[in-house]
């Protein structure tokens, strides 16, 4: 290659998009491994991780690096999972890992990913490519680090930024975050004798994702385990920001049984609390799972069903509140209706 | 002196810098945690691997010798996800029988 | 500035007319960074916008990274510093201030990101000028501090900062501090190198080698190869020892600052001081003044004509603020009988700025030590003029004849 061209080569791949219409999103076999594999496959997120026992997040970031598809580096947010996965001297990481600070995650991403990509150039990296994950809990997502997610993606690096949502600061003792949902109890929203728990819904986060009008942008949550690893590869193979929303249960925070924490995952769908879908380049489909409510609304299970057993929400069933529950279920229809317009699904 | 002790007694010269982690954590074994342990019965399991995919500790795991699914004691804590998500229901939550001896 | 080694052995430079925040992009440039991260804010704009320029005409192969704010800015220049890259940043006030809580992380994280400062006010009430309040309250960041004196100054002192802070018995993040507007603003002749001796004097980065978690000896990155946990939660059984850690880099970089400074004067016969302190016309002087920063210019005229009239004056100026040169003080100040020392910042409810109390502590152990007085200046971009400043040497004069020392702390310029 010629100076000439190298320095085309270069300019074509730097930080300066001048294109109009944007590439089509490359074409992404479905998930290929069988579960068997998927099960051989070593972890890369190791046990002895001191999360607590049934631990929702915990189960996404196995699954997480089991979903690589090659070389990878990975930074944190501060939160739960940062904590549990890292108490010095023991690191539950078999990937390359940096934690930095709460707010700056996405921040930290787009360094890591500049300096690939420079040292790239200038051939003094030996990997062809290496992806970059950026993992945060909502705390670290729709509050403190939002500002810095916001930058990141409208910048357009090339890494996957997922988001596992517990609703709430569970690290620091179940606090309410901008993720909470209306009528939970939590330390700083406490289900008193004028307040039914958190007044405010929780907040529209992948709209505000979707608006940035990046590539990739999906929800999913753990008990569809194989939907949520497909969407981390294709987020993955995005050139370019993408975003994966996972709903992940927390016994403590949600003051659940631990064994329940995957049938809570799999109740948030079964309600349509939490949606799963995906949308590339904007164009917004159900998952499977979902998309089952939509095609048999019969089937789609109340509200009450999913916020029975969890703590937060016992106050809920008091005489006086039910109209909260009310309220709730409400919203989750008004959203969902909306989320099928959305995504064009014609149901017959 | 445990390798635990080792660390704790290593001095700022001593230590490698800025932090950098120094042991896997599958060193720190977090199996003493549980109440009960979950056991298995392989005429009613047909391996569909959904405890090995849901378990949060990398738990339970597939041999890939046998074929069969196993438990990592040294590591589970004892949840239950695995026997409450079992299609099957071919997993029990137990009190290990070494605990019951103490009562 | 001293000249050192002969006129012949010095290599080839180019004589170009930059303000300092030019020079300090030129500088970067030159160095072969491989990631910038900023964020624009005034008296700094110019650095991002000249390295935005290089970017855009296709001058570097730098990625560079224009953050949506600063906190941002740093973050991503700690995170492609661990990953291997040489990184260059820049700011100012607000911006610096905004960036406070990562500081310390960078320092921790042991990330040798080099950044310019220029020089600003902090809010409230607004004000865009230049003193050095911003850097000064990051005194206890674990960052190198570096203050110039002029534009030749802050173009050599960023391709030597980039030597000391890779450096990997240091590996410590440095601020390089230019008065904001004297400096980053001013016109100035600047003597600039060749880009290949630049990036032959600084050479390749070389990283730590340190064990990782799998027991091997790997270099000090994020790379998939060799996984490495950067940043764990650390319990006080060892947070402490990291911390020391950090001091003894400080005190590592003490010998590398004068170590490059030598180094740099051998190659281009442009010397500063022994790098931690410069000294003018001190060796005689029996009052001297201590100075941070482009006062000390203003200030050597001022000695000159005092010089001039017999009195014995000299002059010391603090190159390196952190790690702060004890020894270097305590050597060259202890014929001093009274000593000014100049702060452009305040630290509000204590016995005087920072800089004072610093060079009052280092000087406490001498025996006989000197007066030591404190004159707060040039707050908010106030001028100071050597008529202003001859009430420095008026007052020093008085302290050394009474041997008494009315006003420790003195607002020198302010409108009573």
């Amino acid at each position: 290659m010629t100076t000439t061209q190298n320095e085309q080569s270069n300019r074509k791949n730097s930080s300066l998009k001048l294109e109009l219409s944007k590439p089509a999103m490359p074409k992404v076999e479905p998930y290929k491994q069988t579960a068997k594999d998927i099960a051989l496959k070593p972890d890369l997120f190791l046990s002895g991780h001191r999360a607590c026992a049934g631990c929702g997040p915990a189960t996404v970031l196995r699954l997480v690096t089991k979903a690589l598809r090659g070389p990878t580096i990975v930074t944190q947010a501060t939160g739960c999972m940062e904590i549990v996965c890292s108490i010095y001297p023991y690191t539950s990481w078999g990937l390359p890992w940096l934690h930095t600070a709460f707010e700056n995650v996405a921040a930290n991403a787009s360094g890591i990913e500049a300096a690939v990509k420079a040292l790239g150039k200038k051939g003094k990296i030996k990997q062809e490519h290496i992806d970059v994950i950026a993992i945060a809990g909502d705390g670290g997502t729709y509050d403190i680090g939002l500002q810095a997610l916001s930058g990141a993606i409208e910048r357009g690096h090339d890494f996957l930024f997922i988001l596992y949502d517990n609703e709430g600061y569970m690290n620091t003792g179940i606090q309410r975050s901008g993720g909470t949902p209306m009528g939970a109890s939590t330390t700083t929203t406490p289900a008193g004798k004028v307040l039914p728990g958190k007044m405010e819904k929780k907040k529209p986060l992948t709209e505000i994702i979707l608006a940035h009008d990046i590539e990739y942008v999906a929800t999913a949550t753990p008990y569809y385990w194989k939907d949520m690893m497909s969407k981390v590869q294709k987020g993955l193979e995005v050139e370019g920001s993408a975003f994966l929303h996972i709903f992940a249960p927390c016994p403590r925070g949600w003051r659940t049984d631990p064994s329940r924490s995957m049938s809570y995952s799999k109740l948030s769908v079964e309600t349509c609390v939490f949606p799963i879908w995906e949308a590339v380049n904007g164009k917004r489909v159900l998952s499977i799972p979902s998309k089952m409510y939509a095609l048999a609304p019969q089937k789609k299970k109340p509200v009450i069903d999913y916020l029975e057993g969890q703590g937060r929400f016992r106050h809920l069933f008091k005489p006086e509140n039910k109209h909260v529950i009310d309220q709730i279920q409400q919203a989750t229809d008004n959203h969902w209706q909306k989320l099928l317009k959305q995504c064009e699904t014609t149901i017959r | 002196m445990s390798k635990q002790q080792q660390y704790h007694g290593s001095g700022w010269k001593n230590l490698v810098m800025a932090a950098v982690s120094q042991k896997p954590s599958t060193d720190f074994l977090t199996g003493d945690w549980k109440t009960f342990m979950p056991v298995a019965d392989f005429e009613k399991c047909v391996t569909c691997l959904t405890c090995v995919m849901l378990c949060p500790e990398g738990a339970a795991r597939l041999d890939s010798n046998t074929g069969k699914v196993y438990f990592d004691l040294n590591f589970c804590k004892g949840c239950g996800i695995c026997a409450a998500e079992c299609p099957t229901k071919a997993i029990v939550m137990q009190i290990p029988e070494k605990d019951k001896a103490e009562e | 500035m001293a000249q050192i080694g002969k006129e012949e052995t010095l290599i080839k430079q180019e004589l170009l007319a930059l303000n300092g925040d030019e020079a300090v992009a030129l500088a970067a440039k030159q160095s072969d960074v491989d990631v910038v991260a900023a964020y624009p804010i005034t008296p700094q704009t110019i650095i991002v916008e000249k390295f935005s320029e290089y970017v855009a005409n296709g001058e570097v192969q730098t990625e560079f990274v224009c953050t949506e704010s600063e906190h941002s800015a740093i973050s991503a220049s700690l995170a492609a510093s661990v990953t291997g890259a040489r990184v260059f940043t820049a700011s100012a006030s607000a911006g610096l201030a905004l960036m406070h809580e990562i500081l310390f992380v960078t320092s921790g994280s042991r990330a040798p990101v080099v950044m310019a400062i220029a020089n600003r006010a902090l809010s409230a009430p607004i004000n865009i000028h230049g003193d050095q309040s911003d850097s000064m309250a990051e005194r206890d960041s674990g960052w190198l501090h570096i203050y110039v004196e002029n534009a030749q100054e802050a173009y050599d002192s960023i391709i030597q900062a980039f030597k000391i802070a890779e450096d990997p018995t240091i590996s410590l993040p440095i601020m390089v501090c230019l008065d904001g507007f004297t400096i980053s603003h001013t016109l100035e002749n600047v003597n600039v190198l060749l880009d290949e001796i630049v990036k032959q004097f600084i050479g390749e980065r070389v990283l730590p080698m340190i064990i990782n978690h799998e027991g091997k000896t790997v270099p000090f990155k994020l790379d998939p190869d060799n996984p490495m946990t950067m940043g764990p939660n650390v319990s006080p059984v060892f947070y402490f020892e990291f911390k020391r850690q950090q001091e003894e880099a400080m005190k590592n970089a003490l010998k590398k600052i004068q170590e490059v400074n030598t180094q740099f004067a051998t190659l281009t016969g442009r010397s500063y001081g022994d790098g931690l302190v410069d000294t003018y016309k001190l060796d005689d002087a029996e009052l001297a003044v201590i100075v941070v920063g482009s006062t000390t210019g203003t200030l050597k005229v001022l000695i000159d004509e005092l010089r001039s009239e017999g009195i014995k004056v000299g002059l010391l100026r603090l190159r390196t603020f952190r790690p702060f040169p004890v020894e270097q003080l305590q050597k060259n100040l202890k014929h001093i009988k009274a000593l000014a020392v100049m702060d452009k910042s305040m630290s509000f409810g204590s016995l005087g700025g920072p800089v004072f109390t610093e060079v009052r502590n280092a000087l406490f152990d001498i025996k006989e030590h000197p007066f030591i007085i404190n004159y707060i200046f040039g707050l908010g971009g106030r001028d100071s003029n050597p008529l202003g400043l001859r009430k420095v040497f008026e007052d020093l004069q008085q302290i050394a004849k009474t041997g008494q020392v009315d006003t420790v702390v003195h607002y020198l310029g302010l409108k009573e």
